[in-house]
């Protein structure tokens, strides 16, 4: 057999492995499933009658939520990481003939199923919550498309930041950014809402036009270049975290 | 050189200016049981990580297996195991897939894998736990289980990091059973400890270290020997029989007045103790207890290591 061979064989198994862990840690797991139906009906029943968005406000937030969910499935994510690096089993696994990096791609694989399901859940709630998407199939798979490259950037970017922090704890509170930054898009509220000295930060970073492109997509509402912004943006996070961390990897275990 | 399983010349290593290697040589034989003892800081984890290739040394080489750890370290690898200080399983997965994980990380397909798992589970006496998660474990029968792991593939050299730390003497009995089997197997075994009993129990032979040096190498015997011999310790039926037996032997012993007690050094035969009984009785001291100790290897190491401090 060859060694490309044995590289996916590996990698396979390492996914095994951060899949069942994940189905058993019933904290992570509720993180991932739990919260964001929580979240969903938050805003839907509490915050969503306040705000004024030209539209029912579930119309509005479906595409937020998803990403927001996303967004603390990313700590589940680096604390696994950061986990593996204290405990010792790294040691045994590059003691191993594989590629240690295998194990990081395991945590990535799992991380961005395990948002995969939480998508699946919040929209399938969001339907009956009385959301009506106005998508044909081909908006539908560029939509979960967007939403997949959204998270496996955000997925590289919690095991590099699992990588970077010394402590599993420090590792899970790093991913606040992640969880805080969709607030401060049109997520939740539209960005002509907010102050003026807010409107440049909100409209020039990444979530906005993924929100955006996703919502255009599933809504029907205008794209523009947002589509481009967003895959450009989280294409570029997905390189530059893949990097950091295969960096970081081989100084923790150097 | 022969074939040794492990063969190190000065191997150096420094975490900016700390010097935590000073040059260690080392030469296991194949199949035979290496103790590596010392407190701890005094470089046995650095010295263990830098023969299974995970770590680079500033200077020397080491062959591990036939392999040098510096250019063949995959090599090093499919040739050993490692099992570290902390139980390097994962809690969340059971014995079992604990086990076919390590079998199909190591080139075996699945229903091998599955075999050698339940064999393991069988030989270390797992086989009840196999199907729960480890979570559920005794700190035994994780060592027992991260033992296991080590010996998936039956590799040639075995390094232990101090498998029995932190563990109670119940758990740290099962855990010598355990390495007693593996070396009657016929693997090469390279342990650290820091406990002197342990080396004593499992070694076949011992490199003592301090602060990244070499203090003494040996069998158990041969490091007790280097410290002078036995004692013969005598004990007084009242304190005027302690005076004059102190004043007969002069500066010769180390006497303690609370206990009555002298100890001398001593060959250990039966003649000599006899002669020393005789002038004491010559003398009119009245002995009430005589004991014979042999130095314990803590007592090598602490002459050792305190020597150094010195």
């Amino acid at each position: 057999m060859t060694a490309a061979y044995w590289a996916v064989d590996n990698s396979l198994t390492l996914i095994g492995r951060s899949l069942r862990i994940s189905v058993r840690n019933t904290e992570a797991l509720l993180m991932a499933v739990a919260l964001p139906v929580l979240l969903m009906l938050v805003f839907v029943y509490i915050f969503g009658g306040a705000i004024n968005t030209g539209t029912a406000y579930i119309n509005y937030v479906v595409p937020g939520i998803v990403i927001l969910c996303a967004g603390f499935g990313s700590s589940t994510t680096a604390v696994s990481v950061a986990n593996d690096m204290v405990n010792g089993i790294i040691d045994r696994f590059r003691s191993l003939p594989i590629v240690g990096s295998a194990v990081l791609t395991g945590h990535v694989v799992a991380s961005v199923a395990r948002n995969m399901v939480a998508m699946v859940l919040v929209l399938g709630v969001a339907l009956l919550l009385g959301w009506r998407p106005s998508a044909g199939p081909v908006q539908w798979l560029a939509a979960i498309g967007m939403l997949a490259l959204f998270m496996v950037a955000i997925s590289w970017l919690a095991a590099a930041l699992g990588l970077l922090f010394k402590t599993v704890d420090a590792a899970g509170g790093a991913t606040f950014a992640v969880t805080f930054l969709p607030y401060l898009s049109s997520a939740f509220v539209p960005v002509d809402t907010m102050p003026s000295w807010l409107r440049p930060i909100a409209e020039h970073q990444p979530i906005t036009p993924a929100v955006e492109t996703v919502r255009g997509l599933l809504m029907g509402t205008p794209i523009g270049s947002s589509w481009w912004q967003a895959v450009g943006w989280f294409g570029a996070i997905t390189v530059a975290a893949f990097v950091a961390a295969a960096v970081l990897f081989k100084r923790r275990t150097a | 050189m022969g074939d040794g399983a492990i063969r190190t010349t000065g191997i150096r290593k420094s975490y900016g200016a700390v010097e935590v290697l000073k040059g260690i040589d080392v030469s296991v034989p194949a199949g035979s049981v290496f103790g590596l003892l010392g407190p701890n800081g005094a470089g046995k984890t650095t010295f263990v990580r830098i023969l299974s290739a995970l770590v680079r040394p500033d200077a020397g080489t080491a062959l591990v297996a036939g392999h040098d750890v510096l250019r063949e370290p995959r090599a090093v690898r499919s040739a050993i195991s490692l099992t570290g200080q902390f139980a390097a399983v994962d809690e969340l997965q059971t014995g079992f897939e604990n086990l076919a994980m390590i079998g199909r990380l190591r080139r075996m397909s699945r229903p091998a894998a599955r075999r050698r798992a339940a064999a393991l589970l069988e030989r270390f006496d797992l086989a009840d736990a196999g199907r729960r998660t480890v979570k559920t474990y005794s700190g035994g029968m994780r060592r027992r289980l991260d033992l296991a792991m080590s010996l998936v593939t039956g590799p040639p050299v075995i390094f232990l990091d101090e498998p029995t730390t932190g563990l109670d003497p119940r758990s740290r009995q099962e855990v010598w059973a355990a390495v007693r089997e593996l070396a009657a197997g016929g693997s090469t075994i390279f342990l650290t400890t820091q406990y002197l009993e342990e080396a004593d129990q499992l070694a076949d032979k011992i490199m003592m270290i301090d602060r990244g040096a070499v203090v003494a190498e040996g069998t158990a015997d041969e490091l007790k020997w280097q410290l002078e011999g036995e004692r013969v310790s005598l004990v007084f039926a009242d304190g005027a029989s302690y005076e004059i037996g102190v004043a007969e032997l002069g500066g010769g012993g180390s006497s303690t007045v609370e206990r009555r007690s002298v100890e001398v050094a001593t060959d250990g035969s039966a003649e000599q103790v006899r002669q020393l009984l005789d002038r004491m009785d010559k003398v009119g001291a009245s002995v009430d207890k005589v004991s014979i100790h042999q130095p314990s290897l803590d007592d090598v190491f602490l002459a050792l290591t305190l020597g150094r401090t010195r």
